[in-house]
């Protein structure tokens, strides 16, 4: 029940964006995220779009996989569609009460759209292309800079390495508290909400209990096989740029320079596209009447 | 030094506190124990709960130091602080929970944590996980998560990862306590293959006396004292003995006694049902 549970969402799948490295990939995300943010331009937003197709694509992930995921932010989409279309000023199209819609007003809730769907997308691409243990390895590679500065990168990397391997034990084990508690009695299916949180705590107390126990076998174990810190670590898997590495890294520099460019080049944009939908209205309201008269 | 572990009248003291977390004294886990194990030898150390097996199991690897007495591992002395890496490198250890010694979540990357904290070169780290999964049979899972292999595979993938380290000798403290009759016949089965093949030292640390009977010599331990010692036959032959320090024998071994005792002329120390067999078809046949 609980034991099925995949973190991080990874989705095992044989692509080139699978394979590559993930320092690069952590890179690319954070650029993709950037490019987001640097300027709000509808043609921005489609070059963006297009990569992240490409992206998609080549990861050999389902859509409907990926779409899943979106469903928990539906609502915070549409709480910011809705701000933007109701508080923006600009040209009134409809105006009763203390509502004035704008055509401003619905280019912004597009765009804005547009960039949170994109962002939450791209980076779901990054963890469901890469195993949490890559993650943790390509995190630890690219903050090792950090040691100058005394931050024990290495032990933050392993940390959250066995945090990960314990994640599914310890499921296991409040499964079994959980069984063992109902066994006994407790009322854990209650529709109160106060004796539902109440019958969490004799869950969580043997929970804890036992985790300390655990990690402190784990470091007995650790201990004996001779673990001592980052210090004179060899690695098992050295990461290695290759060469479809080096290729990403020459189209992501390509994209964000794209954004860059167009970004600056139609920099009057948002304000043509509002005046095309003007027009557009008024043609169309003049259509309609015409066909009526 | 010739010997693997050389203990000299070792003793060691567990401090106790009280509720309130006050010293309230000591309790003596260990009492002027003494060992003396070969190179290549398969030992048992048997003794019920609380009998101070596990606490001798931590001095072998230089968990725990000894309170008084001192104890050498492959001729080094557990005490001295810089000896501390090479001792737990001669000296592998196996713990009772399989869940909570395995480190990484890919098998091959556990069975590489050994190798990478002794600094080996990575090319030599993957030829010796590939050497020590194909060893104790689990190459083929090297891929795996240890979540879906069971708990005896667990066992086997631990022992893996101490074997990497290219251990002299290693130590299973109770390997077998928490897994099904089959887990605890595999891990048997591939800690004997260690020491006949690999000539690898065991000190195997179990309350089965079943676990015993392959071993060269038996320790028996009883409130921190070993309290008998010697080959698993003579061990055997000693009921009574075993009884009184809470251990219960082989089902074989009790059926041969209580046979004996009826007057059925059986020798001394049998330790499974295929000896036991033997012994009753000569009987019979003799008649």
């Amino acid at each position: 029940m609980l034991k099925d549970i995949t973190l991080g969402q990874y989705y095992r799948a044989e692509s080139v964006i699978h394979r590559l490295d993930p320092r690069l990939k952590l890179v690319g995300s954070l650029v993709f995220m950037v490019s987001l943010f640097l300027f709000n331009n509808p043609i921005c937003y489609l070059t963006a779009a297009v990569f992240l197709v490409i992206v998609i694509a080549l990861s050999k992930i389902p859509v409907k996989f990926m779409l899943r995921g979106m469903k928990g932010i539906v609502f915070l989409l549409l709480i910011t569609v809705l701000y933007h279309v109701l508080f923006t000023t600009g040209t009134v199209i409809v105006e009763f009460w203390i509502i004035h819609i704008t055509y401003e007003g619905i280019l912004n809730a597009l765009m804005m759209f547009a960039r949170l769907f994109m962002l939450i997308v791209g980076s779901s691409i990054l963890t469901l292309t890469t195993t949490p243990t890559k993650l943790t390895d390509g995190l630890e590679s690219l903050f090792k800079p950090l040691k100058i500065f005394r931050v024990p990168v290495h032990e933050m990397a392993m940390m959250m390495s066995i945090a990960l391997r314990f994640i599914p034990i310890l499921m296991e084990e409040t499964d079994r508290i959980m069984k063992a508690q109902i066994a006994r009695g407790a009322d854990l299916g209650s529709k109160n909400i106060f004796v539902r949180v109440k019958g969490l705590v004799p869950i969580l107390v043997p929970l804890f209990v036992s985790a300390f126990r655990r990690a402190g076998d784990l470091a007995l174990a650790m201990e004996a096989r001779c673990y001592n810190g980052g210090e004179g670590r060899t690695k098992m898997k050295v990461m290695h740029l290759r060469l479809r590495d080096f290729i990403s890294m020459y189209i992501l520099a390509l994209y964000l320079g794209a954004i860059i460019v167009l970004g600056i080049f139609f920099k009057g944009l948002p304000a043509i596209v509002c005046e095309d939908m003007q027009c557009g209205l008024e043609f169309l309201i003049a259509f309609f009447k015409g066909l009526k008269g | 030094m010739d010997k693997m572990v050389f203990a000299d009248k070792i003793s060691y003291d567990y401090k106790a506190y009280d509720e309130n977390g006050e010293l309230k004294g000591t309790v003596r886990a260990l009492d002027g124990v003494s060992l003396d194990i070969k190179h290549g030898d398969f030992i048992t150390i048997l003794g019920a709960n609380g009998s101070g097996k596990s606490t001798l199991a931590k001095q072998i690897n230089a968990l725990l130091c000894p309170t008084e007495g001192t104890i050498f591992v492959d001729g080094k002395d557990t005490a001295e602080e810089e000896n501390l890496l090479e001792i737990r490198q001669s000296a592998g250890m196996v713990f009772q929970n399989p869940d909570n010694q395995i480190i990484a979540t890919v098998v091959e990357e556990d069975v590489g944590f050994g190798p990478e904290n002794l600094g080996v070169p990575t090319k030599e780290i993957w030829e010796r996980v590939e050497e020590s999964l194909k060893t104790v049979g689990m190459y083929e899972y090297r891929k795996s998560s240890p979540m879906r292999l069971s708990g005896g595979q667990k066992q086997r993938v631990s022992i893996a990862g101490v074997l990497a380290m290219h251990p002299k000798c290693i130590i299973l403290d109770e390997p077998t306590a928490m897994l099904d009759p089959q887990g605890r016949k595999e891990v048997i089965r591939a800690a004997r293959a260690l020491n006949d093949v690999e000539k690898i030292t065991i000190i195997l640390i179990t309350h089965y006396m079943e676990e015993a009977i392959y071993s060269d010599r038996i320790f028996v331990m009883d409130e921190g004292k070993i309290v008998m010692q010697g080959t698993p036959k003579e061990i055997f032959s000693r009921p009574d003995e075993l009884t009184k320090h809470r251990l219960t024998l082989p089902m074989a071994t009790q059926v041969a006694y209580r046979l004996k005792e009826e007057g059925i002329p059986l020798p001394d120390g049998i330790l499974n049902r295929k000896e036991l067999a033997r012994e009753l078809i000569k009987i019979k046949e003799a008649k």
